[in-house]
């Protein structure tokens, strides 16, 4: 690595300029809603990029944000501040209670309980009073932000709001991996026996990475309820936990930016295949097995790749 | 204790379901998420081969496992096999997909809807403390049958001897000349055949759907869980005895029953992190 290549500063740079004049292009709840799985995507390839951690239950924080989200503002009647908090904060302490149950076993392990935790929260939420059952929240209201300074009547002007959430969480995203901590965590990741003899507590470690990872989720959960004003099962779903697996896949695991192309991608594949029905299904399944088997590097990941062979050369 | 004795049905299919996971497991390295669609896919043949062909249940229970099986050996040849070199996570994402395709495919042909699968025997049988309908008794029966079955061919058999050995070391078991990728072949085709025998055992009972193996199986995951993966008998105690509690919570307080397998899970985490019956890994 001889220090950043100025290709990614002119990567980001461009990605900027795109978001801010984007909703004038495309139609901004679309871009809100993208913008929020991106987010998501992003904090499922924290733990599973940089700890080596596969979750498979990340819907139980990020449906489980959007209730507290939709209680707190819809049912106490806060301001949306308040809300965002509650659902990063709720999805921080379901991540404490459920990471530290799950890091007690490994590999393939980890995967199931975390899936078998989430559909415990599932099974949970359609019970509950608290989650209006099947029909879900609706009809949470936008109230305006900042104690009225700034409208979120307005879709452009939310857009801008999301996009400043979005920022907000990739760049602790990539603070997380730069700093010290991160280091630790790919040391224990790539070899946790000699991390451990060097003194680092593994599992507080990757305990400390999974609420964190669990608050991120939890910060794009409460977006999307604050953007489309209503939080269903759906989004607690094991359906929604493959989903944002999918995107991370298709984008590439462990890169940081595949997460936001895969979530872009998948997410306008929905808008365009929603008249497809269980087809939609089909269809993931398809790219899983062709990512699998194929591209395991995901889009992100080949073109580097890619990249870096058409330089070597040179 | 009507409830109770109800909840060993549900145990007999945790059971055979989490048996074949653990046999598929331990052979081919892989957490197989196409079991809950395996399962559906043994009813569902079950289901069409009586529609369209007359087939009786009897046969069907015979049939409908080979099929499925045969399939999942198709699946095993073309795509498992490439991926055994790869981190468990591939294995497990590569058949979640699997899974989404199978009942999407399903869905698409047959709706999310129920058809109903007409009891191939009928009557109830008195238990003295109980009357159970006699196929409930038969189901819990014939999964016993089964899964002992199944004990006894990997535990005491010459195969099954050599299927322990090849999941010990492979390339050890090769150079005596046994031909391990077909041995593999084998375990995920009766594995997958396992499900689908508990996929037909269930059609009387539930309905027949696209989407009843879907939350079977992360169920199913979390007695794997519960139970490890290091022993056939040790799943099957788990998946009988945690139909068994399950049976219990619908007396004691019905709105728990779904979720009590998932508390169980957790506090064995928190006793026993390997599981009741495995070995730490």
């Amino acid at each position: 690595m001889n220090g950043r290549p100025l290709g990614v500063f002119v990567g980001y740079g461009l990605a900027l300029v795109a978001a801010l004049i984007a909703p004038w292009v495309a139609y901004p709840v679309f871009l809100m809603t993208a913008l929020c799985f991106a987010l998501f995507a992003c904090a499922f390839n924290l733990l599973l990029g940089y700890a080596g951690l596969m979750s498979f239950g990340h819907a139980m924080f990020f449906g489980m944000a959007g209730y507290f989200f939709g209680h707190v503002v819809k049912v106490w009647n806060m301001p949306p501040e308040v809300g965002l908090v509650a659902g990063v904060a709720g999805a921080a302490l379901i991540g404490l209670v459920t990471g530290a149950l799950a890091i007690r076993r490994q590999g393939i392990y980890f995967a199931m309980i975390t899936l078998a935790f989430a559909q415990m929260i599932y099974f949970l939420c359609v019970q509950l009073p608290f989650t209006g059952g099947e029909d879900g929240l609706q009809g949470i209201a936008r109230k305006p932000l900042l104690g009225g300074l700034i409208p979120t009547k307005d879709d452009r002007v939310l857009y801008y709001v999301v996009l400043a959430i979005f920022v907000f969480g990739y760049a602790s995203i990539h603070r997380i991996i730069h700093s010290p901590f991160g280091q630790v965590l790919k040391a224990i990741r790539d070899n946790e026996q000699r991390a451990l003899s060097l003194g680092y507590e593994a599992d507080r470690y990757k305990l400390l990475a999974f609420v964190l990872s669990a608050a991120l989720a939890g910060l794009a959960g409460a977006t999307k309820a604050m953007v489309l004003q209503f939080a269903t099962l759906t989004d607690v779903s094991a359906a929604m936990s493959g989903e944002v697996v999918l995107m991370a896949l298709v984008g590439g695991l462990g890169t940081i930016a595949g997460p936001v192309v895969g979530a872009f991608i998948i997410v306008t594949m929905q808008n365009y295949l929603a008249s497809f029905g269980e087809f939609v299904l089909v269809i993931q399944g398809a790219i899983f097995v062709v990512i699998v088997m194929a591209f395991r590097k995901g889009l992100v990941g080949e073109i580097a790749e890619w990249w870096k062979a058409r330089r070597r050369p040179a | 204790m009507a409830q109770v004795a109800l909840g060993l049905v549900n145990g007999a299919f945790y059971a055979m379901l989490s048996l074949g996971l653990a046999v598929i497991f331990g052979m081919l390295n892989v957490i197989n998420f196409t079991h809950g669609a395996q399962f559906m896919m043994g009813a569902f043949a079950a289901w069409l081969m009586l529609g369209l062909l007359d087939v009786p249940f009897w046969a069907a229970l015979v049939l409908s496992p080979l099929i499925v099986g045969l399939f999942g050996v198709v699946i095993e040849r073309l795509m498992l096999k490439r991926i055994y070199h790869l981190d468990h996570l591939y294995g497990f994402l590569l058949t979640f997909g699997l899974a989404l395709i199978i009942e999407g495919l399903f869905q698409w042909k047959w709706g999310s809807g129920g058809a109903p699968y007409p009891a191939p025997i009928r009557g109830g049988t008195d238990l003295g403390f109980m009357v159970m309908p006699t196929y409930r008794l038969f189901v819990v029966v014939a999964a016993l049958v089964v899964c002992l079955a199944t004990w006894y061919a990997i535990e005491r058999t010459r195969l099954g001897a050599y299927l322990r050995a090849a999941t010990e070391n492979p390339t050890l078991v090769r150079a005596f000349g046994i031909n391990v990728p077909r041995l593999i072949t084998l375990t995920y085709g009766l594995g997958v055949g396992l499900a689908a025998l508990a996929g037909v055992l269930a059609a009387p009972v539930q309905q027949v759907s696209a989407l009843m193996g879907t939350n079977l199986v992360l169920v199913v995951f979390a007695v794997v869980v519960i139970g490890g993966m290091g022993s056939i008998m040790g799943s099957i105690v788990t998946g009988f005895g945690l139909g068994l509690v399950e049976g219990l919570t619908k007396v004691v307080y019905p709105p728990a029953s779904n979720t009590v397998i998932f508390v169980v899970m957790a506090l064995v985490l928190l006793v026993k992190p390997a599981g009741l019956f495995g070995q730490s890994r």
